[in-house]
């Protein structure tokens, strides 16, 4: 019986996928809720838990690729793969709306830019310290200071390594995770009061998900004007991560 | 039908790819230059063009905002088959770039925030996007 079950689990790979990442976001919804009382959004804790499993996957058979190197969820490869990714990030290019974009404005514009260049030079910066020496890791990694989406987008663009692509997948995620905490407590310090300091916020901090649930936490009414910026975060990245940032550190490194 | 959303999203999605990898060429870099963010691009200005003519129905617009909305669980899936064990030597690395990269931002927040007069803007609550599917996604 269990014989059968796992074979027909691991010959329709993709759709075991979806079962089983559907079943970590409901329990992660379920911790986010209940253990956090929704300060930390499902949506990292979800994460958390794909890259824990990750960690098990790939300490159980030594391979490269964590939960997918295990044949039974071999579809996570490609629900997680470069085109499904990829698809699925311009997809969200679709909910950003032009006419209330304008409205972020100058201000809007500049906090993007400096949200983008200011994370990738601390990231770039450490990442050197540490040892990643080359231009293409230190920009995945910087990159990775920005969003944890940019960050690998911009690694497989450039061809870094998977531990660097982790890395970088990490970096984002302590950030985002560090964003979603911190907001409210940081409230009176960062002067989180008006629709123009939400934007503000939004584009320095990026993330949606680190901006919507750390906003949503400190005053609900934010929420809009900050995700409205944010989602601009991750296309930006994505722009200058692989052209302009990688161009820059290469010049700068060698 | 909702197959129209989708083969705009993935037109949209080889284009960029495609002028990325031509930017690169261009470039003599080899590799993918932005194509993810060209088509992003190019679906904001399509998304436009057809409002603007009237002719994105919801359920044209139901088959990009699926995929958008399954952004956070491919992400997911993403994470699950990072080489973690590997990443994990490199150990301090994300959490002191993490932690250098959030007090950096917050110091230029505070800075930018602080400069504006304090004349209170009555604005309308902007709306995002009219998607339920994308209200649980954030």
């Amino acid at each position: 019986m269990l014989d059968i079950l796992e074979k027909a689990a691991a010959q329709n790979g993709l759709v075991t996928a979806f079962a089983v990442v559907g079943f970590i976001v409901l329990v992660s919804g379920q911790i986010s809720r209940r253990l956090t009382f929704g300060r930390v959004h499902g949506s990292a804790i979800a994460i958390v838990i794909g890259l824990a499993l990750a960690y098990w996957g790939g300490a159980l058979t030594g391979g490269h690729k964590g939960l997918a190197d295990l044949s039974l969820f071999g579809g996570i490869g490609l629900m997680g793969g470069a085109m499904l990714r990829d698809f699925a990030i311009v997809a969200t290019a679709f909910e950003v709306q032009a006419t209330e974009a304008r409205k972020a404005g100058l201000i809007g514009v500049v906090s993007l830019l400096l949200g983008t260049v200011l994370p990738f030079i601390v990231g770039a910066t450490i990442a050197r310290a540490f040892g990643y020496s080359d231009a293409v890791s230190m920009t995945t990694i910087g990159a990775g200071a920005v969003t944890y989406i940019v960050g690998p987008v911009t690694g497989a663009a450039l061809g870094a390594s998977s531990d660097v692509m982790a890395l970088s997948i990490a970096t984002g995620l302590v950030k985002a995770i560090i964003v979603m905490v911190g907001t409210p407590m940081a409230a009176r310090f960062l002067a989180l009061k008006t629709p123009r300091s939400a934007m503000v916020f939004g584009g320095l901090a990026g993330t949606v998900s680190g901006v919507s649930a750390g906003l949503a936490a400190t005053d609900r009414k934010l929420v809009p004007y900050g995700a409205l910026v944010a989602t601009f975060h991750t296309g930006l990245g994505c722009l200058m991560g692989p052209s302009v940032l990688f161009f820059a550190t290469k010049a700068l490194v060698g | 039908m909702i197959i129209y959303g989708t083969a705009l999203l993935a037109v949209c999605h080889l284009l960029g790819i495609f002028l990325g990898d031509v930017l690169g060429h261009a470039l003599g870099v080899k590799t993918n230059v932005g194509g993810v963010g060209i088509a992003m691009l190019l679906l904001i200005v399509a998304r436009l063009y057809m409002q603007k003519r009237d002719i994105l129905p919801k359920l044209t617009e139901l088959g990009v905002e699926y995929w958008g909305a399954m952004y956070i669980p491919v992400v997911v899936a993403m994470a699950a088959q990072q080489d973690m064990v590997a990443a994990l030597r490199g150990g301090p690395v994300a959490v002191l770039s993490a932690i250098g990269a959030v007090a950096v931002c917050a110091v230029v927040i505070a800075v930018i925030n602080r400069a504006e007069r304090p004349e209170e803007e009555s604005l309308a609550v902007p709306k995002l996007h009219d998607n339920p599917l994308l209200t649980e996604a954030e």
